[in-house]
């Protein structure tokens, strides 16, 4: 038992190095995710059919296959096609640039799923009541709609962010030396799986629980507004 | 100032409005009634084309705003209109909700615009209310407020869908003296209300729509107290 307290409290600093690059992946992600997720809410609640063709492609292909196929596909078989073709060699992307575009892409489709909800949610009376005024439906959703649906998506966004942050751990496949590549890189010189996993999980539970107290306290706070 | 002509609306088979015929003149008050289902909403929605008509033609002052070539924003900010339920913007304080519009679809300065709300909330008396959220009010101010937000844009003509359906009786007076003043400023209104007290008092004319189609019209006097159509008897005879 001994043994668990030494490895446990040698590997959290290290750890914490890792959770460094787990937040900065996630948070990145989560910013792109929300651009990306409010242009294909809104193409998907579009009157353009092409629009929505492209938003429901991209929205069930990314939902519909495992983040962990994602990651390989984009980091190994993107540059294995480009260095098939003639003239090109030696194509790679480094781990960061791939746990950033995969990570944004796949948080983007949830992510426009949880706009579109929250807009298709605040009453039709609403954008009715613009219009009648003279507002054009891009003004009406600038500063009518789209306003009261951010306070509304505040809860689902939360959760999408916590588990985008656990899921990054699918990265150590690639080596991003995150929370979890770091645990497994301890225990191959230590061979502690016991601690290390413990170390891991505990530093999980940390961020996510941290994240879930921050989010509640900005909704209460938010709350006491308005609405 | 508005012109319908054979105005038919369809949902999907439901054939709701089946051909109105109806010219609405400048400074005239309209009040519209029928029974529930009867196309009486419908038919004051198609007029700011909150519905699209499935045909027929809808001139305003001459404009003909079924034209798809005419800029149907443009057209609704010369009408107001008012809602059953209100539909005031719950994340804006009064004075927001009002000035909104003139700032960003007339381009008015905050200042002026705040002016403006000013004397339009003095004149539906909720003053003090200003940099309340509409949450905080009870329905009549919210109605109130909404009359006030529909006027912000000075618009020529204003449309009422059962402003007070949705209200407290306690409430129903403080908003029907507010639209009773506007009839006496000679604004041009359509009115669906189920207030038969109110139509006959305020109305220059009233409309009877039943199963889409305008079945009677005609002064208060004449359609409440000399109604020559069965069906506007029974119903009538139910409300009154």
């Amino acid at each position: 038992m001994n043994d668990f307290g030494y490895h446990f409290w040698t590997l959290m600093p290290r750890l914490w190095t890792g959770a460094a690059i787990t937040i900065k992946i996630t948070a990145v992600a989560v910013c792109i995710g929300m651009m990306i997720g409010m242009v294909m809410a809104l193409c998907k609640l579009s009157k353009i059919w092409p629009l929505r063709i492209i938003s429901n492609v991209y929205i069930e292909c990314l939902r519909g296959t495992p983040l962990y196929v994602q990651i390989l596909l984009f980091h190994f078989g993107v540059p294995g096609l480009m260095n098939s073709l003639d003239g090109v060699s030696g194509f790679y992307f480094d781990v960061m640039t791939t746990a950033i575009v995969v990570c944004s892409l796949n948080s983007g489709a949830y992510i426009a799923e949880i706009f579109r909800a929250g807009i298709q949610s605040i009453d039709r009376g609403q954008m009715e009541a613009a219009r009648s005024l003279g507002m054009s439906h891009t003004k009406a959703m600038q500063y009518i709609i789209l306003p009261q649906a951010v306070k509304r998506v505040i809860p689902p966004l939360c959760n999408e962010f916590i588990v985008l942050l656990k899921d990054t751990s699918l990265l150590a496949v690639i080596g991003v030396t995150e929370i979890l590549k770091t645990g497994q890189i301890y225990i191959t010189t230590t061979y502690a799986p016991f601690p290390a996993y413990i170390g891991v999980a505990c530093v999980y539970l940390i961020l996510t629980f941290t994240i879930s107290r921050v989010v509640n306290y900005i909704e209460v706070k938010w709350n006491m507004g308005s609405m | 100032m508005i012109e319908v002509k054979d105005l038919h609306k369809s949902f999907g088979k439901l054939h709701v409005l089946t051909g109105i015929t109806e010219t609405i003149r400048d400074q005239e008050v309209v009040c519209v009634i029928g029974p529930s289902g009867s196309g009486k909403s419908t038919f004051l929605r198609c007029l700011n084309l909150l519905e699209e008509p499935t045909s027929g033609t809808i001139l305003v002052d001459g404009v003909e705003i079924t034209d798809e070539k005419n800029d149907v924003n443009k057209i609704r900010e010369n009408m107001g209109m008012v809602f059953q339920r209100f539909n005031l913007f719950p994340h804006m304080n009064v004075l927001d909700n009002i000035t909104l519009a003139p700032i960003k679809v007339k381009g008015m300065d905050r200042t002026r615009a705040e002016e403006v709300a000013m004397e339009l909330l003095k004149k539906v008396g909720l003053v003090e209310k200003a940099k309340v959220y509409p949450d905080n009010l009870s329905g009549g101010q919210q109605q109130r407020v909404a009359i006030a937000r529909a006027l912000a844009m000075n618009p020529a003509i204003m449309l009422f869908d059962e402003p007070t359906s949705a209200l407290d009786p306690e409430m129903v007076g403080e908003v029907l003296n507010v639209i009773r003043d506007l009839a006496r400023e000679g604004m041009t209104m359509v009115i669906v209300t189920h207030e038969m007290g109110f139509a006959r008092e305020v109305a220059d004319r009233v409309l009877f729509i039943d199963g889409g189609k305008v079945l009677e019209q005609g002064t208060p006097q004449e359609l409440f107290g000399n109604p020559k159509q069965e069906r506007t008897r029974n119903f009538l005879a139910k409300v009154l």
